[in-house]
């Protein structure tokens, strides 16, 4: 079980393309539908526990799946199927890239690709702000947060601890029914 | 010696990556960036946005991608071990102690309220990230040297190009904006200049 454990999470790892959210559809396929490691709503719960906390949602549901089917084991097996074709992929592809960087052809494409990978980024911050509530707090937040970083004004760890801080203030308030915004 | 210390410091830079990363991979790269700028582990900015093309377009989790690339150019096949260990740690950790102890862990008011905060203001913090990667690939300034500014058609025509390409097919895959970029550079750079 835990080996069928790895090599599922391997598989997982090693075909998908572009990051977590691309993997929910074959993690929901393998251990939902192939294998029933984990009902319909717990996969739901697995994704909104992803989205809660720290870290990769890859990491997230491997650790997770991997504990419910056989504890500290399993997840332990999971988490390492998941990551291991990512290690041994970027080990080879940096030792060849090292190699080939100086080749002036290479540095044009590169050129290019950086251009690319920060149309990435804005779309990224474009496709997270969409998904945002939309009220007056959450406008100052990220006004807050692009000022303060955009000027290197405070490290990302600070910005992230007491815009937390903010965010629970925020919502003991609301509970209480007081209409702070 | 020395590489026990490089391999710690890997593990401890992304061990902290991992932990103040809410929201998926982008959330990570201005942590990453920031970190990495600061311990000099990367030539220039550069060669970060090269990192970060070859992670998107590579199989498997992009924080397991970029921490192995930097973790490998740093100290080897080790430095790719501690650095990945490290990006995955926190992660591991929380969900054991969730999955077995703390089921309820997503709505309880307290989680619910600090996401409420750090949401909106990672989405700031990658919108900075985003204009500092335009500045510094389209134009190759900083944004304290913005008086320097000089229009290279070259590279705006590469960011008109692409961005209006992910404007239109929005669910495009990373991997054809990366191959698509570097087919311009190549073509533009390489051939007509």
């Amino acid at each position: 079980m835990v080996l069928r454990l790895f090599w599922t999470f391997f598989k997982i790892g090693l075909f998908t393309f572009g990051g977590g959210y691309a993997m929910i559809p074959f993690i929901h396929q393998y251990a939902v539908e192939k294998y029933k490691w984990i009902t319909d709503e717990e996969f739901l719960n697995i994704i909104a526990i992803a989205e809660s906390t720290p870290g990769p949602i890859a990491i997230n549901s491997a650790t997770y799946i991997g504990h419910k089917v056989s504890g500290l084991k399993g997840s332990a097996m999971a988490t390492l199927g998941v990551s291991l074709p990512s290690i041994i992929i970027i080990v080879l592809i940096s030792a060849f890239f090292m190699q080939f960087k100086s080749n002036i052809y290479v540095e044009y494409a590169f050129k290019g690709i950086r251009v690319g990978v920060s149309i990435l980024v804005l779309n990224a911050a474009i496709r997270m702000n969409k998904k945002l509530e939309k009220n007056f707090f959450t406008y100052i937040m990220i006004v807050v947060g692009f000022s303060l970083l955009l000027f290197e004004l405070l490290p990302v760890i600070w910005v992230i601890i007491i815009s937390g801080i903010i965010g629970i203030v925020y919502q003991i308030f609301k509970l209480r029914g007081d209409d702070l915004v | 010696m020395i590489l026990f210390d490089i391999l710690f410091e890997l593990f401890i830079t992304f061990f902290k990556v991992g932990v103040f990363t809410f929201g998926g991979g982008y959330a990570m790269i201005p942590l990453i960036t920031e970190e990495v700028i600061k311990k000099g582990w990367t030539e220039n900015a550069s060669e970060l946005i090269d990192f970060i093309a070859i992670s998107e377009s590579t199989p498997g989790p992009f924080a397991v991608n970029i921490s192995t690339f930097i973790g490998f150019n740093q100290a080897g096949v080790l430095g790719a071990i501690f650095a990945s260990l490290g990006v995955i740690m926190p992660s591991f950790l929380i969900i054991l102690f969730i999955a077995s102890v703390f089921k309820k862990f997503a709505d309880n008011k307290f989680v619910v309220g600090f996401l409420k905060g750090v949401k909106p203001v990672i989405v700031g913090v990658i919108f900075s990230v985003a204009v500092k990667f335009i500045l510094k690939s389209v134009f190759d300034i900083s944004i304290y040297d913005l008086s320097k500014i000089s229009l290279e058609w070259a590279s705006i025509l590469i960011f008109v190009i692409v961005f209006a390409m992910t404007r239109v097919k929005k669910k495009i895959h990373p991997i054809y904006v990366v191959l698509v970029s570097g087919i311009l550079g190549l073509l533009i750079y390489g051939l007509i200049l």
